[in-house]
C-alpha cells in the first residue's frame, strides 16, 4: 500500500522545481527547526565545555568560604527547598484536582473560579511571586529571609502545574473503574483513594517531576524571599541560597565566573536528569 | 450503625478538605492582588500617577520616580522577542507536525521540552558569553535591545512551538488531504489549509510566549545593559520592568522601595491583560 505513494527524492526535487515558492517554504521550515535544535545544543555544549574543567572536588566541600566557593551548601539547600515546596504544593494540588474532577458538579461556579485563578497563577512572572513572597512572608509576617518563605512562594508558583497534570491524570482514568468500585459498595472517598488515585499516579508523578525542575531552576522568586546566605541554615526559618541563586550570586560578584560555570554544569545535569525522568514516566504511560 | 455514621462523617470531612484545597488557588490570587495593590497603589498616588507612569526620569536620590523608560524597554524587548521567536516557533511547529520524519521527531520533541526546562539563569550565562561578544561588533557594549530580543526570542520558542504544534495536530487530516487532492503541493496545503485552521491555537501560543517574554527577569538583567534611559537605537541598553525590580529592590529604602513595588503593579496589570486575552481566545476556540 505504502509503496504506491512513495515519491523518490529525485521526483520530489523535480516537483519543487515547478514550485519554487514551496521549495523556499520547505527550506524555511527546516531552518526554523534547525535553529531550535542548534540553540539547545549551543547552550548545553557551551556550559559543559566552560564548566567541566573547573569542576573539582573542593567545589563539593562542606564549607563555603571566600577562597573556596563550594556549592555543597547550595545543593543541600536546593534539596531542602524542593522538599519543602512539594510538601505544601503536592497535597493541595492533588486534593484540589480531586475536587475538580471527582466531586464538583458540571457548571459549578466555584470550578470556573478555580480554573480562572489557576490560569492566572500560571501566567504570573516569577519576579512578581518573589515580590509577593517578600511582602507577605518577609515583611507582613516578619519572617525575614527564610527558606520557609521561599518554599511557600514556590509552592504557590508550582500549584497550577501540579493541579493541571493531576487533573489530566484523573480524567484519563476510565469511568468503568469508578462504576465498578461504586457497584461493589465503596463510598466516593474509598473509590478515590483506592481506585482512582493509584491508577493516576504515573501522570501525577510526571507533573511533580516537572515541578521539581522549576524549583531547581528558579532564581527571581527566591532572591528576595529565601535570600542568598551562603551556608546551610539551622532551621527552615533561616536564609539559604539554592544552586540557581548561587550561580547568580557568583555572577554578580564577578570574581568566580569559572566556578559559576561549574555550578551551571551541575544545575544543567540536574535539569537534564529531571526532564529525562519525566519523559520516561510519560512514555510508560503511553505504552499502557 | 455507628460504622456507617463514622464513615459518613469521614466522607463529608474529606469532601470539605478537598473543597478547601480547591479554594487555595483562589485565595492565593486574592492575596497576591491585595498585597501588591495595597502596597503599590498608595505609592502611585503619592508620586502622582501621571508622573509615575509617564515620567521619563528615574532618579530616586532626587525624588524622581518615572518608570516610562522601563515600560518602553519592556515593550521594545518583547516586540523584538516576537519578531524573532514567533516566526521561528511557528515554522518549527509546522516542521514538527507536518515535515518531521518519525525518527527525527523522537529527538526533536525532547529538545523542545528541554529548551523549556533550562533555567533562565543558564540562558543568561550563555547569552552573556556567546551572544554579547557577537552583538558587540555592531557597536556599543553588546548589552542592548538586540541581545535581549535574541535571548527572549529563543526563550519563548518552546512555548510557542508546543502550543502551535498541538493545535496543528488538532486540525482534521481531511483539510490537508482536500488541499492535496486539489493539486496543491505539500507546503501549499500545510500553509494555506492547515495553518489557517489552527489560527486561534497559534495565537494562543504567541500570547503565552509574550507573557513569558514580559515576565522574564534574571536572564534579561544579565545582558540588557539596564540603563534607565529611553533607548534611542537598537544598540542602546534597556531596562525592563522586571529587571528594574530585581536590580534595585536589594538596596532600596522608603519611597524608593515603595516605587519598585508600584512598578510590579504595572507589570502585574500587563500580565493580567495578557492572561485575559489568552483565556478569552481559549473560550472562543471552545465555542
Amino acid at each position: 500500500m505504502n509503496a504506491i505513494n512513495k515519491i523518490s527524492f529525485k521526483q520530489k526535487m523535480k516537483n519543487y522545481r515547478k514550485h519554487p515558492f514551496s521549495f523556499a517554504l520547505m527550506l524555511l521550515v527546516c531552518l526554523a527547526a534547525l535553529i531550535t535544535a542548534a540553540a539547545l545544543v549551543t547552550i548545553i555544549v557551551y556550559v559543559l565545555v566552560r564548566g567541566i574543567p573547573h569542576l573539582s572536588l573542593s567545589l563539593f566541600a562542606w564549607e563555603y568560604n571566600s577562597e573556596n566557593v563550594s556549592m555543597m551548601p547550595a545543593i543541600v539547600n536546593t534539596v531542602t527547598m524542593t522538599v519543602l515546596s512539594l510538601l505544601f504544593a503536592v497535597p493541595i494540588g492533588i486534593f484540589s484536582a480531586i475536587y475538580l474532577v471527582e466531586y464538583a458538579k458540571k457548571g459549578n461556579k466555584l470550578v470556573s473560579a478555580v480554573r480562572l485563578t489557576t490560569e492566572t497563577l500560571s501566567g504570573i512572572p516569577s519576579i512578581v511571586y518573589g515580590l509577593f513572597g517578600y511582602l507577605m512572608f518577609n515583611k507582613a509576617l516578619g519572617w525575614g529571609y527564610s527558606m520557609l518563605g521561599g518554599a511557600l512562594t514556590l509552592a504557590i508558583m508550582i500549584l497550577p502545574l501540579i493541579m493541571r497534570t493531576t487533573e489530566e491524570a484523573l480524567l484519563a482514568v476510565p469511568d468503568s473503574y469508578r462504576e465498578g468500585s461504586f457497584g461493589l459498595g465503596a463510598g466516593r472517598l474509598r473509590t478515590v483513594f483506592r481506585i482512582v488515585l493509584p491508577s493516576a499516579i504515573p501522570g501525577i508523578l510526571s507533573g511533580v517531576i516537572l515541578a521539581i525542575g522549576r524549583i531547581v531552576g528558579e532564581t527571581a522568586a527566591l532572591i528576595y524571599t529565601s535570600g542568598s546566605v551562603t551556608g546551610i541554615p539551622k532551621n527552615v526559618m533561616g536564609s539559604g541560597r539554592t544552586l540557581a541563586i548561587h550561580m547568580y550570586a557568583l555572577f554578580s560578584e564577578g570574581l568566580h565566573m569559572d566556578e559559576a560555570y561549574a555550578t551551571g554544569v551541575v544545575l544543567l545535569v540536574l535539569v537534564l536528569l529531571i526532564n529525562w525522568l519525566s519523559s520516561l514516566i510519560a512514555k510508560k504511560l503511553e505504552k499502557k | 450503625m455507628t460504622k456507617t455514621k463514622s464513615s459518613k462523617f469521614k466522607e463529608n470531612a474529606m469532601r470539605a478538605v478537598f473543597l478547601g484545597a480547591a479554594c487555595v488557588s483562589i485565595i492565593a490570587v486574592l492575596l497576591i492582588c491585595i498585597f501588591l495593590f495595597a502596597n503599590g497603589l498608595p505609592t502611585m498616588a503619592e508620586i502622582g500617577v501621571f508622573k509615575f507612569l509617564f515620567g521619563t526620569e528615574w532618579a530616586p536620590e532626587n525624588g524622581k520616580y518615572g518608570i516610562l523608560p522601563m515600560i518602553i524597554g519592556s515593550i521594545y524587548v518583547t516586540a523584538g522577542a516576537i519578531i524573532i521567536g514567533v516566526p521561528t516557533g511557528v515554522l518549527c511547529a509546522v516542521f514538527m507536525a507536518k515535515f518531521c520524519p518519525k525518527g527525527l521527531y523522537r529527538f526533536l520533541k525532547p529538545t523542545i521540552d528541554l529548551l523549556a526546562g533550562i533555567p533562565s539563569i543558564v540562558y543568561g550565562f550563555v547569552a552573556l558569553s556567546v551572544v554579547v561578544p557577537i552583538i558587540r561588533n555592531f557597536g556599543g557594549t553588546g548589552q542592548n535591545i538586540i541581545t535581549a530580543s535574541l535571548l527572549l526570542g529563543i526563550m519563548i520558542l518552546p512555548t510557542i512551538t508546543s502550543v502551535t504544534e498541538s493545535s496543528l495536530r488538532a486540525v482534521p487530516d481531511s483539510y490537508y488531504e482536500g488541499a492535496l487532492a486539489l493539486g496543491a503541493t505539500h507546503e501549499r496545503s500545510v500553509f494555506r489549509a492547515v495553518l489557517p485552521a489552527a489560527k486561534s491555537g497559534t495565537l494562543a501560543g504567541v500570547i503565552l510566549g509574550v507573557g513569558r517574554a514580559i515576565g522574564e527577569t534574571m536572564a534579561v538583567s544579565m545582558i540588557a545593559g539596564n540603563q534607565t534611559v529611553i533607548p534611542s537605537s537598537l544598540t542602546d541598553g534597556v531596562r525592563t520592568l522586571t529587571t528594574h525590580i530585581v536590580i534595585e529592590l536589594g538596596y532600596s529604602e522608603g519611597l524608593h522601595r515603595e516605587a519598585l513595588i508600584a512598578t510590579s503593579v504595572v507589570l502585574f496589570v500587563f500580565i493580567l491583560i495578557i492572561n485575559g486575552c489568552f483565556s478569552a481566545l481559549k473560550r472562543r476556540e471552545k465555542q
